[in-house]
């Protein structure tokens, strides 16, 4: 003989196969199952998701949970300081109370911050998703399309195209939508190449599946769930943004209450009551920070291992 | 209708891959991966497919089942040459062949329970979500995993020995008569490759399949292997019965293949390495026999033309190779 | 690598060509006819339709679109409308400013980056590198433009030690000292965001050569050489020098926000100038210039990173 016994064959020899095996211990649990279980160990963002639910609330609740009218203005009272009695946060240069116009900016702020987000992340999956699974020629020309809006910094593309649509929040919603639909493309179809080179997926076409099936219950589920976790990475950045751009008379307008405007307008009693003057950004990082921790959270809680 | 008893003809298959670079990322070279392949598999056996990386073993299993499309040749399934097969046939056909895959890692979908990766083929072909079920759990049962206590699991619970059952169940839950199997044991330890092969033998026995086995592990080929297909840079260069091929192989790279496996007797330890040199590039192999730059019985003629594959004996033994005569005859 | 870069530099001539397209979109976007930003209300028509025939606004989109870059690539951007004077001198003079705050925010924030994330990776896990790793979390989570306003508070309203405007006092000598004593607390709040990224791709960076087995096991016999120190910077380096240039791209053209803070001479300021006058030809001058900057420096942060990483050059 050229070769002898191997310890493959002679272990296969001297085992008999057909039993049952005992399993994993312990409940099953699916992914989404398994990301919750993560996200209930991580203090961080276990209050960070706390902080945004208490921040997304006050907002929602704005008509009764403020003391004052947002709108209500009172010479006499101009730049009270905080602790005023009746004015818990002081009053603004033209007299309207701080608690009250910050509770209702919230609203403003977080709708210019989040819903373009959304808007991107519909929009951007949608082109990524189909570059990256059509691939080729259609790829090609997406994907040179997307990369064409790469060529500006984001802030410089969000304020040329408020300065051209103009003053609004409609139009601020526009801008940061188009800005943030080229990297939610980029990394769909980055994702969805990924994915559609994984062997499950030749498994799918082996077993005779059609496209449309094999999309449906095989690669939509494992590329929707980083596509998302980037895109909730994007919010704290546009809710800066979008501030930014009231902050600069490109967003919301005056009389509004937002907390990028409010900055704006009392630059000018910096001198007289800085501490209400710089009242309104703790809330714009209270809020970016906050999002921006859970963004970290979910995406160390959605880590797959295969 | 079979032809001399094989469930599955294959005839000159072939698939070049281009190679793109430069100012303009044009098509430089091409990558000869499969180079006219012909064989049978025939009903009821185990037909290995032995060589090493790159020899174009994985190709040919996936241009059967025209997971990638082949540029030439023809792939017989009952008489129906599947190249040329409409939608509705290649669905059908996908029922009674189907594919176990290498890696237990990816080969399966993370996002998906056990029972419903098995029962999405079933659904495929039309089933209830119940049915679907009741098979999924049958074939479950079948390669030893309880179905009621894996069925809801996650294969991200599961051992890699695991997911392989899991692949073969896949593969079983549509009763197919034929299953490619493109290396299904080699990213397993060797204790739970010995139990997975047992499986496979008893399933074969059990259910009356027939297999194409390919692998690079020659104790394994040569265990479970009924006849033996040895391919070297997408070309066949021998076949035979498994216990012929091993015992006496004909052509230089088999018996090659075969000096080096590593042995654990001492005695029968070798001084040199049987096979010298690199293994060529498949962009651009040798003219003529593509294994004569490190073949140690070289002659001229090896290098004007390439030997075609031609039978030695009665047994549906096969060589590729001028020692064994038939100089004159060329092959594409 | 000439091949690589060679295609790099094709590349980006359809790019510029892009923005083109997009500014030049952009402005015709806008609603308002820009004549009318041009010309007082009561203008008679045949002085409209006069100026709008100079201007060549009665001429189809495709060819004004050629007309104007044409006269881009010259170098003639047009009569700025607020104040006459061409487009190019402002933006060149407003672009310098923009220049010296930019490079004196990147070092800054690229070298409190570094030294933090370097830190953080070899301290890992210990509250020193949480700690630094929080201040990084902070530095992209604060908004520059209330940073820079709560500078301004600090140290010029309550303490009186830094100007707070402008790049030099009226009536002070035009020095660099005084430039530098403005330049203070713009650039305090410019460089948080690069600090920030920088921070955190520096520590992911450094981590992943620490962990590589012949250093883990250096460090195992309590070994460390200056080799081994060239060897983790040599490694950990090109992406983040990537995301360097990446973020030089974004000071240049993100600095709108604390250059109006300030009152910084610079181009953000211009442009927040520019949308408030509706004065076009400034508008698209200097988004074009910036967008270009922007390109460029991508285009050569890519060849770089190909001549230091051999690995990027066969894509």
């Amino acid at each position: 003989m050229m070769h002898d016994q191997s310890d493959v064959t002679a272990l296969a020899q001297a085992q008999t196969a057909g039993e049952l095996l005992e399993g994993p211990v312990g409940k099953p649990m699916s992914y989404w199952q398994l990301v919750w279980w993560r996200l209930q160990r991580d203090k961080v963002t276990l209050v960070a998701a706390a902080v945004i639910l208490g921040i997304i609330l006050s907002a929602v609740l704005a008509p009764y949970l403020a003391p004052h009218e947002p709108f209500q203005s009172s010479i006499r009272k101009r730049l009270a300081k905080v602790g005023t009695p009746g004015h818990v946060l002081g009053t603004d240069e033209q007299g309207r109370d701080m608690l009250s116009r910050l509770l209702y900016g919230g609203r403003m702020s977080l709708v210019a911050g989040v819903t373009p987000v959304l808007i991107a992340l519909l929009a951007g999956s949608t082109l990524g998703i189909l570059a990256g699974f059509v691939g080729g020629p259609l790829n090609l020309l997406i994907m040179r399309g997307v990369d064409i809006f790469f060529a500006f910094p984001s802030i410089l593309l969000a304020i040329a195209i408020s300065g051209a649509l103009g003053a609004g929040l409609k139009n601020t919603i526009i801008a940061l939508s188009i800005v943030f639909t080229p990297p939610i493309a980029r990394v769909a179809e980055s994702v969805t190449t990924q994915v559609r080179g994984w062997e499950f997926m030749e498994a799918a076409r082996a077993s005779g599946a059609g496209t449309v099936a094999i999309i449906r219950h095989h690669m939509i589920a494992n590329v929707l769930a980083p596509i998302f976790v980037y895109a909730s990475t994007l919010i704290s950045v546009s809710v800066i943004i979008a501030s930014g751009l009231s902050f600069l008379g490109l967003g919301v307008s005056p009389p509004n209450a937002e907390w990028g405007l409010m900055l704006n307008t009392l630059r000018g009693s910096i001198y007289v009551n800085p501490l209400v003057a710089a009242l309104p950004g703790v809330m714009i990082f209270m809020t970016s920070m906050s999002f921006n921790l859970l963004s970290d959270g979910l995406r160390d809680a959605m880590d797959v291992r295969l | 209708m079979e032809h001399n008893g094989a469930i599955l003809t294959v005839q000159d298959l072939r698939k070049y891959f281009p190679v793109r670079g430069g100012l303009l990322q044009t098509v430089q070279a091409q990558v000869q991966a499969v180079d006219g392949v012909s064989f049978d598999v025939r009903r009821g056996e185990i037909l290995g497919i032995v060589g090493e990386s790159g020899c174009g073993k994985s190709t040919t299993a996936r241009l059967i089942l025209r997971l990638i499309e082949p540029d030439a040749g023809a792939v017989r399934f009952d008489s129906q040459d599947m190249l040329r097969a409409s939608p509705v046939e290649l669905k059908a056909f996908r029922r009674q062949v189907q594919m176990v895959f290498q890696d237990p890692y990816s080969s399966l979908n993370p996002r998906m329970n056990i029972e419903d990766a098995v029962a999405f083929n079933v659904l495929v072909h039309g089933a209830s979500r119940s049915e679907a079920r009741a098979k999924a759990w049958d074939v479950l049962n079948k390669v030893g995993l309880r179905a009621e206590q894996f069925g809801r699991r996650y294969p991200h619970e599961l051992s890699g020995g695991q997911r392989q059952r899991v692949n073969i169940a896949r593969a079983l839950v549509l009763d197919p008569k034929l299953i490619i199997l493109d290396e299904p044991v080699s990213s397993l330890d060797k204790s739970v490759q010995a139990q997975v092969l047992n499986l496979l033998q008893n399933l074969k026995n059990d259910l009356g399949l027939t297999y194409l086995f390919i692998s690079h592990d020659l104790h394994v080929i040569e265990y479970l292997s009924d006849r033996v297909l040895v391919m070297y840079l997408g070309q066949v260069v021998e076949m035979g019965s498994a216990e012929e091929v091993a015992v006496a192989p004909l052509h230089p790279y088999t018996q090659a293949l075969f000096a080096s496996t590593p042995s654990m007797n001492p005695d029968a330890r070798l001084e040199r390495p049987p096979l010298t040199g690199d293994p060529p590039n498949p962009i651009n192999p040798p003219s003529g026999c593509r294994f004569r730059t490190r073949c140690p019985h070289a002659m001229e003629s090896c290098a004007a033309a390439n030997p075609p594959l031609l039978p030695m004996g009665s047994n549906g033994r096969q060589v590729a190779c001028y020692l064994y005569g038939n100089q004159t005859t060329t092959r594409g | 690598m000439w091949g690589y870069i060679v295609r790099r530099l094709l590349l980006g001539i359809p790019t510029l060509l892009g923005v083109t397209i997009i500014v030049f979109s952009l402005m015709h976007l806008a609603p308002g006819d820009p004549i009318s930003a041009m010309l007082p209300p009561d203008a008679p028509q045949e002085v409209v339709q006069m100026v709008r025939q100079q201007m060549g606004f009665d001429k189809p989109l495709p060819v004004q679109y050629w007309l104007w870059l044409t006269r881009v690539v010259q170098g003639d951007f047009g009569r700025s409308i607020a104040t006459r004077r061409p487009v190019i001198e402002d933006i060149r003079s407003a672009l310098g400013n923009t220049f010296i705050l930019a490079i004196a925010a990147a070092c800054l924030g690229f070298t409190l980056g570094s030294t933090l994330g370097s830190l953080a990776a070899f301290l890992r896990g210990r509250w020193l590198d949480k700690a630094f790793s929080a201040t990084a979390i902070t530095g992209v989570s604060l908004p520059h433009y209330w940073v820079a306003i709560l500078l301004i508070i600090l140290f010029s309203v309550e303490l009186n030690w830094l100007p707070a405007m402008g790049m030099q006092s009226t009536g002070a000598q035009a020095s660099g000292w005084e430039i530098a004593r403005h330049m203070i607390l713009p650039t305090i709040a410019l460089s948080l965001i690069p600090m920030g990224v920088v921070t955190r791709m520096v520590r992911a960076s450094v981590l992943e050569i620490l962990s590589q087995e012949f250093v883990l096991t250096l460090r195992a016999k309590g070994l460390w050489s200056r080799t081994v120190t060239r060897h983790v910077i040599k490694n950990a380096a090109p992406p983040v020098l990537t995301l360097m240039g990446l973020q030089f791209g974004y000071l240049l053209g993100g600095s709108v926000l604390v250059e109006t803070v300030f009152s910084w001479p610079g181009s953000g300021y211009l442009l927040n100038l520019a949308i408030f006058q509706r004065d076009f030809p400034v508008l698209q001058g200097t988004i074009l210039v910036l967008a270009s900057f922007f390109v460029v420096l991508n285009l050569l942060v890519d060849i770089l990173q190909s001549i230091v990483d051999p690995r990027i050059r066969r894509g």
